[in-house]
């Protein structure tokens, strides 16, 4: 009983949210509903007994992500309007074809899934959540675990070589006239507008 | 609850993930949307692993978070630099070829 409730309450907080964030305009609102979202998908893993998962839910996205996309928007002007249209109705078209057609994969895949092999690492109720993905994660899927590492590795110093160009000016330390005539400086050889 | 329900919530996820990347020109929304359908195939995959007995669903579900990690963090770079060049972020502006 519990569960129904839970599951059903949480599942239109979600999609509330994600229609929010995929509908509305303003890209605050946006952001907020997206993270309130994460944390109601947390709350699905917790029904379905991935604590761990839940965890790292919580933590990575309303923790890093969100914080790594609230960041990078003091880069952008973000309130700005943005023209929307649909040049092209046709390619719509086409694409709204595909998108029902995934759909119905997705209905008919547990139909696919029936006679899928199961029991390949079965879950063992008395040691845990944690322990158990603890002992998968650092014997079989180690190789991956340690990839997806080095794959981290490489996208943070990839973010911070792309996003720290023309990162060596400071305009805090500089007077008011020493900035205007760095703009100006800047503005005269390069027309990017 | 059975394993239906919770593909059922994934798929409509995932379906308002897919409009938003079809329909949205900003940039930061169509990243927006990326995370929002990665979400959804992570609730498919542990709900399958709960009903199934089995570990594997949570292992992909924990390695998609790492790529979605790093996909934002290039994600953002290429977007801060897109920026810094064409002063703002709709997509129509990064086409530059006629065709």
């Amino acid at each position: 009983m519990f569960e129904i409730v839970a599951f059903y309450l949480f599942a239109f907080l979600t999609i509330g949210m994600f229609s929010l964030t995929v509908f509305t305009n303003n890209v605050l609102y946006a952001l907020c509903s997206l993270a309130a979202g994460m944390i109601f998908i947390s709350s699905f893993f917790f029904l379905l007994n991935a604590d761990f998962l839940g965890v790292v839910q919580i933590v990575v996205y309303t923790g890093a992500v969100m914080a790594l996309y609230a960041f990078g928007m003091m880069f952008f002007d973000s309130m700005a309007e943005i023209k929307e249209k649909v040049s092209n109705p046709r390619l719509a078209f086409v694409l709204s074809g595909m998108v029902a057609l995934i759909i119905v994969i997705m209905f008919a895949a547990p139909i696919i899934g029936e006679n899928a092999q199961t029991g390949l690492y079965p879950i063992h109720p008395e040691y845990g959540n944690v322990q158990d993905i603890g002992l998968v994660l650092f014997t079989k899927y180690l190789i991956p675990f340690e990839v997806a590492a080095v794959m981290l590795l490489v996208a943070m110093i990839g973010g911070i070589i792309l996003a720290g160009k023309k990162m060596d000016v400071c305009y805090s330390e500089m007077t008011e006239s020493e900035i205007e005539a760095y703009e100006k400086s800047l503005e005269t050889p390069k027309d990017t507008k | 609850m059975s394993l239906n329900e919770y593909l059922i919530l994934s798929t409509i996820i995932f379906s308002i993930g897919l409009i938003g990347v079809i329909r949205r020109k900003n940039l930061l929304m169509l990243f927006f949307a990326t995370e929002i359908m990665l979400n959804a195939v992570n609730i498919g995959l542990v709900a399958i692993s709960k009903f199934h007995g089995d570990l594997t669903g949570q292992m992909f579900a924990f390695f998609i978070v790492a790529v979605a990690a790093s996909e934002v963090a290039i994600g953002l770079g290429l977007l801060i630099l897109l920026f810094k060049r064409k002063n703002n972020i709709n997509l129509d502006s990064i086409q530059s070829m006629k065709g």
